[in-house]
């Protein structure tokens, strides 16, 4: 009985499997062509890279939105009752070896976010990888027991969650007064575009490093 | 081409291997042999971009706190079991 559902089950998903990869190979070819939309349009962008040209100039609109919902899932998980788990401490205290360690990788971790961010401009890299790279560097900090958990973020750390979006929508405001939401003025894209991607890589490397960090220590009340 | 094929079954091995293994911990660690090898997919379909954040945030950061993750539930059944 047991083998017949399996049978049954596994001739389902492979038809289905088969149905989705014949209909993609079915799809009509794309009436708009957007690759040579974005290289005809890329010397107005800013920037010499077709990917950051898109996120942060053609569709620099979602890009906002997108930081704002990473925030917003932040601040829901500061809004979860918490207790802090008290004076217990980390059940294994770190070695002196991944101390060290994590001392060491830490400021090349920056080095290696701020080059990322930098490189955006012309080649892959931006704000998300950039972001990513940091948050990766508080939670090694973390885990070798050198950073303490976010239980009550203070100040600075609430002003630094928020820059990111609130640069981005501080530019989409003067910006609006021109006419048009996002729409650089062409001279000055360049420039917008770079101090927009450096408060957004602090603020997605807090918010990332957060998701982490705010309940790391906590007991979540059921 | 070789490469392609190696890199696509063992995409799909580890996927399985990640779904299907009763031990998280072993899980865990298919995961994060599936997100890199999946940067590597993206690395070979031309999109550098998506690799880049494939690494960083499906493997290395995801990677982090599901590890965090194991650790905090076998602390807790420690705790349950003396």
């Amino acid at each position: 009985m047991k083998a017949l559902l399996n049978i049954a089950v596994l001739s389902l998903t492979g038809a289905l499997g088969l149905v989705l990869a014949w209909s993609i190979l079915d799809l009509p070819a794309s009436a708009v062509r957007l690759p040579e939309q974005v290289t005809a349009q890329l010397d107005m962008s800013g920037v010499a890279h077709p990917v950051t040209a898109v996120l942060l100039n053609f569709r620099g609109y979602d890009t906002l939105l997108e930081i704002a919902v990473l925030l917003l899932a932040l601040l829901g998980m500061l809004a979860l009752p918490r207790q802090a788990s008290g004076s217990k401490p980390r059940p294994v205290p770190a070695s002196p070896m991944l101390q060290t360690l994590a001392r060491l990788l830490t400021p090349l971790m920056v080095l290696v976010a701020g080059y990322v961010l930098w490189a955006g401009a012309h080649r892959p890299g931006g704000a998300f990888q950039a972001g990513a790279v940091l948050a990766g560097a508080g939670v090694l900090l973390h885990l070798a027991g050198l950073l303490p958990a976010w239980a009550t973020p203070g100040r600075a750390l609430r002003a630094g969650l928020a820059t990111g979006l609130l640069v981005f929508i501080a530019v989409a405001a003067t910006l609006m007064t021109q006419g048009t939401l996002l729409q650089y003025p062409p001279g000055w894209a360049g420039a917008l575009i770079l101090v927009i991607e450096a408060s957004l890589t602090l603020s997605l490397g807090l918010i990332l490093a957060g998701l982490y960090l705010v309940l790391a220590d906590s007991k979540v009340q059921a | 081409m070789i490469f392609d094929l190696l890199l696509a079954a063992a995409l799909l091995w580890s996927a399985v291997q990640a779904l299907t293994t009763p031990d998280l911990f072993r899980a865990v660690v298919l995961f994060i042999v599936f997100g890199l090898l999946m940067a590597l997919a993206w690395a070979r379909l031309d999109a550098p971009d998506i690799a880049l954040a494939e690494a960083a945030i499906g493997a290395g950061l995801s990677g982090a706190l599901l590890l965090d993750a194991v650790g905090h539930l076998r602390q807790k059944r420690r705790e349950r079991s003396p």
